[in-house]
Order: structure tokens, then sequence, then C-alpha cells
């Protein structure tokens, strides 16, 4: 058996639309039969993972706040990886942003007032983008993969985070526990409705991003450049364009954007610099960026779907007392779908039982 | 003189996992095809090989079920990368993350049981030399097979048709098929291989390094297996020589956290990421002859048409 | 001859067909090869051949009709199974292997047991039998694109086949070695063989062929004896009705000096690059300069330098318009009123991918900017000017298209160039740069390409033409220069070059000096 792949003569408008959703469906399916191999009834199981969650308010408002990071830090990606950039170290900036953005708080807790938030923004947004740098520089300046560069920079970044909340950054009051002073309520990205759950103004900040980085792609000759050096660097190079120029490019907004999401993560959701402070939003925003089809617009459906997948693991924890890694294989069963259904959209695929014979009238 | 050989036989036992996982990369990678699920594939073999060890009691059958379970999440890549020409840097990353995810799961239950070790192969008379007695021949069994898959992939590749083949279709894939050569059914088998090599350094950290399940037990060491290729220039024995470099920094490190010294043991742990980083640095640096060690067809979807 | 007509075909289809989506790239081809004959397979580019051929070798997989072995009906699934057969291939875009050594490319096509050592002796027998000197532990990354040819050539021979199929074998060629070439091919025509020579050339067709069956758009339109025929009637037969001269009457006198090029020399880049080395090229406007040679003596590379995608150390070593131009980049250059276009399309002058329009913003949006571009520091890209350009574009150059802004990749090779030398012409260029302008294109492109670039010149520009196709280089230029190795002979007038003198030339004789080792034995030999 195999598969034979047809190149269509133009990529298939039909199945660009479709191909996440049969991605979707197929996971649900995979979903279904492991559930049933766990033992558990799988529409019960499906039903409490994805439906359950949406059903309270409360948690619709956990959803905005899982939602944002993985979207602020999935638009970013899509401009990485269309301008052919492979930053997979999203979860190193993001670190890195919340902690350069914590600074503010932390070191000059007397500085309370309009101007706190804003700086600690800035000063996130300057973390992540200073940390892609490096990968970027690294690139450009000694052709340095920037793949494994990035990812060990996660790592670097995850044990430098765990160094400062257990030691110079530790709450001096806080009984040797690890983690920050609370932050003060100045200092804390406030909550949209207060009253009704939790859901903060990150949810708004990376809906602006994606509409103001949807319309740079569409429309501007910065977008163009994108899309042209990531499709063929050669002909990039041919129209004027820079490669190094580029690398950075991506590297700082995306970087940048994955520092915004943490600083609006420890100043919105958690409050306080801690020694972890995400359940691993910039690997999950890799799976976004695709499941929206490195599109910004597609990335705020799939930075949905994809933080069901959290609240739907906490969700199946509680009632079917399945394990909360299992949110984890959905989002890596989806992110292996997701790519094998958009070989629809450059290819007719066909499953061949045999080895064809040569024609209808080949043996006359 | 202990102390010496303590050390020596610890870097040793740090940089067989390395070494297995990265030897199996470089044959994917010297057929064309670029695998980033490294990471993924050493934790499914090490927590397959945890859990059939314990089920088994047999730590030599958690070994094949370890290299049977890399095999397998190898297979899912070829499929996608493969069959269907998807992103190889994608899909990859997707075999890791799903790697991750599914080890957690798998695992969750074996978190604190006791592991049972492989025991080391002592070879009678010969392990008993001094000085090199013990770091030679009282090793355990994977020690011995990452010295064998080294030698093997070495001799494969240069020496024979098959390696002969494996290396034309790294270098120009459509120049292959136009030659008759079976590009995919070859590429299938080198990342079957490449999968069965990760799944058996995964098993290394689970029944030899440390005896036990720790979720994300890889620690990013299948990423580095990964740099190791690079830094090895695509030939089998650097790979060995560079695994034993890696191997000393993270036992150097580890020593010198027990020792204090007053450095703050995360700046330690963070040593072998950056010593990575340091690495690839020097060793891309000139353009012309990264370009002219790697395989030219390195990470090209191929569709043959037909 | 006559006994050759009745016995059986050493190969024979019927009705082969091979369809791709909706083209039918072959359509009932019926061929018959006869043993010990030179069969052409003629037709220009696309008309199917290397189609044809890749179904006699197993590569493709016929969509319907039948295959005949010595009289029997064979399936040829793949390669391996062709040359178990005994038809031997040299491909067109040679099947080799960069990093490999000659003794390790020569192995691979063999099926097995054979030891490499053994191969490397065998190899050099070969060669040294058949006129083909052969290093066999020499890298193939290292050699010209003569020697990558002889490596294919005694690849096929090694198996030993009664039919070698040649896919226009000497594109890459110089006439001298050409000549070599023919050598080889009656010699193994005196050993009983057949060739099957694809060929768009109709000179060395008449030369070397007993037979011809001629393609076009995937049908035979003819099956004759080349000698026969006349020059034009197989013309006729190849392309389907009388091709346009180009009128290169009206070329005045040149004037003003718009490119010149001094001592330009640039390292490669890679290492399967070439070197430039004091390039010296003054280009008047009104003038046409053709720059002949054999593909992979640096014509990209000195594209590359001239457009500006690789800028040189040396500012003065480049001057347009009398300005120092060698550090600045492509669009500077552009700005300066200078056009290019690539000889790659797909990935090179335009992104395949993308539709028309884009691709047209691809190379104007700098030296268009107020046309194309809105919203100050924004950068936007205004759809409505760049539509309508998109639209005056393929109207000048005919570019036939299904859509009205299709995806670049979805063109024929033909239109699509079509496109990309309008968008350059459209913005009447002071200079334009062309390397390879009608490589893969129908007979019909090229002629409304070549005289587009003349009327240019015509009007006042200077135009460069890189090319490796003679035809196309006494067609339209008003001088020639031939490169070789990185180096540039200096331009002669066209009315006083034959196609003996670029031959030398190409072989590295620069009045008389000659460098290049291999070439110039092959050269003395004749």
């Amino acid at each position: 058996m195999r598969i034979e792949l047809q190149k269509r003569p133009t990529p298939s408008a039909l199945y660009a639309v479709l191909s996440p959703f049969i991605a979707l469906g197929l996971t649900l399916i995979a979903g279904a039969i492991m559930f049933t191999i766990l033992g558990k009834n799988p529409l019960d199981a499906l039903y409490s993972f994805f439906i359950e969650p949406l059903t309270e308010v409360w948690s619709i408002h956990e959803l905005t706040v899982k939602a944002a990071p993985l979207i602020l830090i999935a638009v970013g990606l899509s401009v990485c990886y269309r301008s052919n950039n492979w930053n997979i170290g999203a979860e190193g900036q993001f670190i890195v942003g919340g902690i350069l953005g914590s600074l503010v708080p932390i070191l000059l807790p007397g500085f309370q007032n309009w101007l706190t938030l804003p700086l600690m923004l800035v000063l996130g947004m300057a973390g992540g983008a200073a940390w892609g740098a490096i990968p970027a520089f690294l690139k450009t300046r000694f052709n340095t993969n920037e793949i494994l560069v990035s990812l060990m920079l996660v790592y670097t970044a995850q044990l430098f985070l765990d160094w400062l909340a257990r030691g110079v950054l530790r709450d001096p009051n806080g009984n040797n526990f690890p983690g920050s002073i609370r932050f003060p309520s100045a200092a804390q990205l406030p909550e949209i409705m207060p009253s009704q759950g939790s859901a903060h103004y990150g949810i708004l900040l990376a809906i602006i991003a994606a509409v103001i980085i949807w319309f740079m792609l569409r429309f501007t000759l910065n977008g163009f450049q994108v899309r042209v050096l990531g499709a063929n660097p050669r002909a990039g190079r041919f129209a004027g364009f820079s490669q190094t120029r580029m690398t950075f490019f991506a590297f700082l907004l995306s970087g940048g954007l994955a520092g915004l999401a943490g600083i609006a993560e420890v100043s919105g959701a958690i409050g306080q610099l801690r020694e972890t402070i995400s359940p691993g939003y910039g690997f999950t925003a890799i799976i976004v960026a695709f499941l929206g089809r490195l599109s910004p617009l597609g990335a705020i459906a799939a930075g949905f779907m994809l933080a069901l997948t959290y609240l739907g693991g906490e969700a199946a924890q509680m009632t079917l007392g399945v394990s909360d890694k299992v949110g984890r294989v959905f989002q890596g069963l989806l992110l292996f779908f997701v790519l094998g259904c958009d070989t629809l959209i450059n290819y007719q695929v066909r499953l061949v039982l045999r080895k064809a014979a040569p024609a209808a009238g080949g043996q006359g | 003189m202990d102390i010496a050989q303590n050390i020596l036989l610890t870097i040793m036992t740090a940089a067989t996992p390395l070494l297995i996982a990265a030897i199996g990369e470089l044959v994917v990678e010297r057929s064309g095809v670029l695998n980033l699920g490294v990471e993924g594939m050493m934790v499914i073999g090490a927590v397959c090989g945890f859990a059939a060890t314990i089920l088994s009691g047999s730590p030599w059958i958690g070994m094949l079920a370890a290299i049977a379970a890399g095999a397998v999440a190898s297979l899912l890549f070829g499929v996608l990368t493969l069959s269907l020409a998807a992103n190889q840097v994608a899909t990859g990353l997707s075999l890791t993350l799903l790697g991750l995810g599914l080890s957690g799961m798998i695992g969750e239950s074996f978190v604190g049981s006791a592991g049972i070790k492989l025991a080391s192969l002592d070879i009678p008379v010969l392990s008993d030399i001094p000085l090199i007695g013990r770091l030679v021949f009282g090793q355990d069994p994977i020690f011995y097979i990452s010295l064998i898959l080294t030698g093997g992939v070495a001799w494969f590749l240069f020496r024979t048709r098959a390696g002969l083949t494996l290396r034309a279709i790294g270098d120009n894939h459509a120049s292959a098929h136009a030659l008759g050569i079976n590009v995919l059914k070859i590429r299938y088998l080198a990342v079957m291989f490449g999968g069965a090599c990760a799944g058996l350094a995964g098993a290394h950290l689970s029944l030899v390094y440390t005896p036990q399940w720790v979720e994300n037990m890889t620690a990013g060491r299948g990423w580095i297996a990964l740099a190791l290729v690079v830094f090895a220039s695509w030939r089998p024995w650097r790979v060995l020589g560079g695994a034993y470099l890696f191997g000393a920094v993270s036992i150097g490190q580890l020593h010198a956290q027990a020792l204090g010294f007053g450095i703050p043991s995360q700046f330690l742990s963070a040593l072998p990421y950056v010593a990575t980083i340091v690495v690839l640095v020097i060793i891309s640096r000139d353009r012309r002859l990264t370009l002219m060690n790697t395989p030219a067809s390195l990470g090209q979807p191929f569709v043959p048409d037909r | 001859m006559q006994n050759q007509r009745t016995e059986t075909p050493l190969l024979e289809t019927r009705g082969l067909t091979k369809i791709f989506g909706s083209l039918r790239a072959c359509d009932g081809i019926d061929l018959a090869i006869a043993p010990g004959e030179i069969h052409a397979l003629l037709g220009e580019n696309g008309a199917g051949k290397s189609t044809l051929v890749k179904m006699l070798f197993g590569v493709l997989d016929p969509s319907a009709g039948e295959i005949l072995w010595k009289g029997k009906p064979v399936r040829i699934g793949s390669p391996g199974e062709a040359r178990a057969t005994g038809v031997g291939m040299v491909f067109q875009h040679f099947s080799l292997f960069e990093a490999l050594t000659v003794a390790e490319n020569i192995a691979l096509a063999l099926d097995g047991k054979v030891a490499i050592d053994r191969i490397s002796e065998e190899a050099r027998r070969l060669s040294l039998e058949y006129g083909l000197p052969l290093d066999p532990s020499a890298h193939v990354a290292d050699l010209s694109v003569g020697e990558r040819q002889r490596i294919e050539i005694v690849r096929s021979l090694l198996q030993n086949p009664e039919l070698i199929i040649l896919d226009e074998p000497t594109s890459v060629l110089t006439p001298q070695e050409a000549d070599k070439l023919f050598e080889t091919l009656a010699k193994l025509k005196a050993e009983g063989r057949s060739v099957l020579y694809i060929s768009h050339r109709l000179e060395e067709v008449q030369r070397i062929c007993d037979r011809a069956t001629v393609l076009r758009h995937g049908k035979v339109t003819g099956a004759c004896d080349p000698r026969q025929e006349t020059p034009s009637s197989l013309a006729r037969m190849m392309v389907g009705g009388e091709v346009a001269e180009i009128s290169g009457a009206g070329l005045g006198e040149p004037g003003e000096v718009l490119v010149e090029v001094r001592k330009l020399s640039a390292p490669a880049r890679t290492p399967f690059a070439v070197a430039l080395r004091d390039v010296d090229l003054t280009v008047r406007a009104g003038e046409v300069i053709a720059i002949a040679g054999v593909a992979g003596n640096g014509q990209s590379e000195l594209f590359d330098v001239l457009s500006g995608e690789v800028t040189v150390s040396d500012a003065d070593s480049l001057r347009i318009a009398d300005v120092p131009a060698g550090r600045l980049g492509i669009t500077a250059r552009r700005l300066m009123g200078c056009s290019f276009v690539p000889e790659e399309r797909h990935g090179h002058a335009a992104v395949p991918n993308m539709n028309l329009s884009g691709n047209l913003v691809l190379s104007r949006y700098a030296s268009d900017r107020e046309a194309f571009l809105t919203g100050g520091w924004l950068g936007l890209i205004s759809s409505g000017p760049v539509a309508a350009a998109t639209k005056r574009i393929s109207a000048a150059m005919d570019v036939r298209k299904s859509l009205e802004d299709p995806p670049a990749g979805s063109l024929s090779g033909g239109n699509l160039q079509k496109f990309i030398v309008g968008r350059e012409l459209d913005r009447q260029p002071r200079v334009l740069v062309v390397n390879q302008p009608t490589w893969g294109v129908d007979a019909g492109a090229a002629s409304r390409i070549r005289q587009a670039l003349v009327d240019l010149a015509k009007s006042g520009s200077a135009v460069i033409v890189i090319s490796q196709d003679l035809d196309e280089v006494f067609e339209i230029a008003s001088s020639i220069s031939v490169i070789n190795e990185g180096q540039l002979s200096k331009p002669e007038p066209a009315s006083g070059m034959t196609r003996e003198r670029i031959g030398l030339l190409m072989g590295g004789f620069h009045d008389g000096t000659g460098h290049g080792t291999e070439t110039a034995e092959a050269a003395h030999a004749n």
C-alpha cells in the first residue's frame, strides 16, 4: 500500500478552508478511540473535554485567559514561519518578557501610577525581543541553526527564572517559598468584568495584535516581503529584499509578542513572578499558528481551540478521572492531523493498494 | 585514581544516550530527512521502556519495547513527511510535542515506581584489569550497543553499497529517483532506524542512567543530539567525540554543583545548553564548509511523479 | 536501408500516451527504432520529448498504449527494468550526485554485486575506449559540464545496452566537444547498437541521424529521413507553420556608454560556483551584446554581479551611466534605470505561488513607487494600478492565461517568460540584462521575446543577453562575447563572428592562448 500525490496546478481554495476542520474531525475521532482504550465512554469524555468548559461563564473567562497568550505568541510565529524563520523558542521569549516586565513592580514597589503598567508591557516586549534577537543574530552572522539555538535558550530562560524566583527576586517575607512579592494593583493587568470572571485585558491585546499583523501581511509592502522571502528567498533577493533584515524583523516581532504575552500572563493571570510561569504556552502556540494556517486571524480561532484543550484537560481530570496530560496529547495529535491535511491543498492524494498496472491497454 | 575512574564512568554513561540518538539521526539526515522529533521519540522510548520493564519484570524486554516504541513513533513522522510530503520541520516539532504529552499520560501511573536497572555486563577477567578494566569491560549493555552502532553506521555508510545509495539519496533525491532508486522506501527505513535509536537512547535514561520515570526526563537531550549531528558534520566517529564532550560538560557541571563554588546551581545546569549554542556557532561559522558537508537535499520534500 | 525497414524494430511504441491532469503530454505516439540506427526525436521545448523518453526508461508510467521490445510487448516499470531490458539513458539534466566521486556515481547505476574498485577499473577502460577520458576518483562537483556528460555516457555503456537514449546532449557542449560526441555515437552505431537522439537542432540531426520522428504538442507530426529534408521542411514539421524572422535591421550607430565593466572579479561564493576573473565589457546605448558560452561557465554569477544581487568590493569596476555602481544593490541599480531578467523563472524571476500582479510588484515596487504604493511609511500596495499594469503587460506581450490574475506557476514556461520580460520592458529600462531569455520557451514566444529585445535596443537602450543558444545569439546580437571559466572574451561585431570562432572561445582560446586544459586538448584533437 502506498500514497500517491499528484501536484495540483493551483492550490485548492476549498481544501485551504476545509483542512483545519478535517484535522479537527480526525483529532476527535482519534480522541474517541483513545478514551475508549482508557475505558471511558468516548462521547461523555469528548463532551466534558470540548463542550462542558463552554457551558459556564467563569470557564469562558478562563478560556480567554488561556487563549490570550496563545494568540499573541502564535501571531508572531505566523510571521516567523511564513518568512521561513523557525523560531521554536517562544517559550523562552515568553519567560524573559515576563521577567523583565516584572522588574518594575518588584524593584520599584513605590512606583505606582498610570505609567506602571504600560512600562511593564513595553519592558516585557523588549525582553522577549532581546531573547529572540539572539538566534536571529547568530543565524545571520554565523549561519547558526535558529531552531536549535532558540530551543536551547528556552531551557536557559527557564533555569534563569528559577534562579531569580528562588533567589534575588524572592519575596523576603514569603516564608522561603519561591516567588516574588504579589504585584500591587497598579501593576496588574485589570480584569475586564471582575464580577463575572477572571478574563483580563490580555485577550484584547491579543486580538488587536492579530488584526494589526493581519493588516500588515495582507496590504503592506512589508507583508509582501514576508511572503516573498518565505516562499522563495532567491526571488526575494532578486526583488532587493534583505534576508538578514527579515530574519531580525521576524524574530524581534515574534519575540516581542511572546514577551508581551509573558508579562501579560504574569501581571494579569498570576499576579507575581513565580519559578514557572507557563504551562508550555510557547510550544502550544506553534500548534495554534499552524492550525490557523499561519494567518493572524486564523490564530485567533485556533487560539481559542487550543485554550479549550487546556481547560478540557482539567475538566476531564475532574469529571472522568483521566490524566490532564490528555490535553497535551490532543494538542500533539491536532498538529499532526493539521499538517497531514494541509497536503490536500497542494496535492491530490490517492491511496494505491497495490502497485498500479501500467495502463489499461498495457498488455494489448 | 578511583575518583577519576568514577568520573570517567559517569561521563560515559551520560554520553551514551546522546551518542545513540545522534547516530540514529545522522542516518536519517544522511538520507536527506530532517526529523526534529528526536526528543519526542526519546521520551516515548524512555517511558515505554520503563513501563514494559515494570510490567514484565525484565529490563531487557523494556529495552526492546523502547526500541519498538521509538520506531513506531518515527513511522508517524514518516507517513506525514514522506508519503504526504508535509513540512519536515513542523512535523518533527509536532512529534516532539506529541511525544512529551503521550509519555506524560502513559507514565503517570509509573511516577515514583522503583525501576529495575539494566545490569552491567562485566566481562570476566577483562573487567578486572586495573584502571581501564571497569571502564571498558564493565559497562551496561547499551554502552556496548552504542559503540557497535557507531562503528556499524560508519562501516555501513562508507563501505557498503546500501550506504552509498543512502548517501546518494541525501545528496540528490531527484537523480536517485531517475536512476530507479526507491527514494521513499529507503527514507522510511532510515527514519525508522533513527526512531529505534532514539527509543533505545530513551531506554538508557530510564533503565540505566536513572532507573525511574520522571516526566520530561529527556530534558532536551534529543535536541542536543540534533546539534551533535551538525557539530559532527554528519560523520559517525565525530558524533562519538561530540557526545563524550557533552557528557563531560554535563557531568562536570554536576560535580561543580556538588562542590559548591558559590555558583548558583541553575547557572551550572544551563551549561550544557549554552555549550550547545557555542559549539553550533563555532561549527557553522564557515558557510562554505557547512554547505559542503550538509546533505544537499536535507529537509526538502520529495514527491515522485509517475 | 531496405533491410532495416523490414526487420523487426528493436523498440516500438504504439499509441503511447501520458496525461498529467488535463495536459496530454504525449498523445498516441507511434515510434519504431531499428537495430543499429541513430534515430532522431525532433521537437521544440514542451513537445513531449522528455516525457516520452521517461516512459521508455521506466521513470514515468504511461497512461495508455504499449511498448514493444524486439516485437514483444514489455512493461518497463522502473529504470532498473529498463536497464535489464537493454535500454541505457543519458539525461539532459544529469542525474549525478555532486558530493560523490565519479566511481561512486557509476556504481549507483549498476545493479549490485560489482565492487567499487572494479568499477573504477572498468570505467577507466571504457572511457578510454570511447575517447571519453575520466578520473574515477574525482568528485563530480569539481568537474565541467562536458566531463559530467561523459560520466553519464560511460555509466550507461557499462550496462552494455542495445539502445542508448540521449536527451539534448549537445546543449551543454562546445561545438568541438559535440564533434567528439558524434564520433562516439558513430562508434556505438558501428557496434550494432541503436541510439535515440533527442534534439531540437536541425543541423546536427541532419548530420548524424538515419531517421527522424518529429513531435509537436505531444503528437507525431512526421517521420522521415532527415537527409532527404531541408532545414525549413524539418522546421515546419517541428514548429507547424513559419516562424517570424527577427528583424535586426534598424540597430543604428551605438550611442553613449551605459554600462562599463573594468577588471571586475568576484570570488566563488559556494563550492559549486564559478569565480569571475577580470571581466571587461562596454555596452552602449542602442547595442545588443550577447554573451555566449557553455552552461556552468559563470553565466549566473555574471548575471548576479551585473544585477547587484551580489555586490563587488570595488565600486569602480562596474559603472552604470558613468556612476560607480559595483557596491550598489539591485534596488539602487533599478532606480538608475536598469532592469533584469534572470534565467530561472520559478523561484527567482517570479514566485510561482503568487499571482501575476504580486509578481509585478516583486521587481517594480521601488522603481514605480509612486504608482504602486500609497500610504506613506505604511507602504500600502495599491491594487488598482497594479492590476491595470498587469493587464497592460499581458496584452502587450500576448500572455495567454485562463484567469485574470493567475498564480505565476500555473502559466506555461513561454507565457510566464513573456510576462517576466514584459514586466521589465513595460518600464522602458535604459539598461536591460537578460540571462537565457528563451530557455525552455516555445518557438512562438521565443521569437516574440527576441523581437522585443531588439526593439528595446532600437529605442536607444543598452541590452545584455547572456545565452547558450547560438542561433539566438546570431539572430539578435550586434556584438558577441564568450564566457569561459568566469572569463569574458573581447566583444566582436556579430557580422564578423563564426560558429567555429565562438566554439574556440568557448573552449578557452582567447586569441590563440588557451587555458582550459581538458577542452583545449579536445580542440587540439580536431
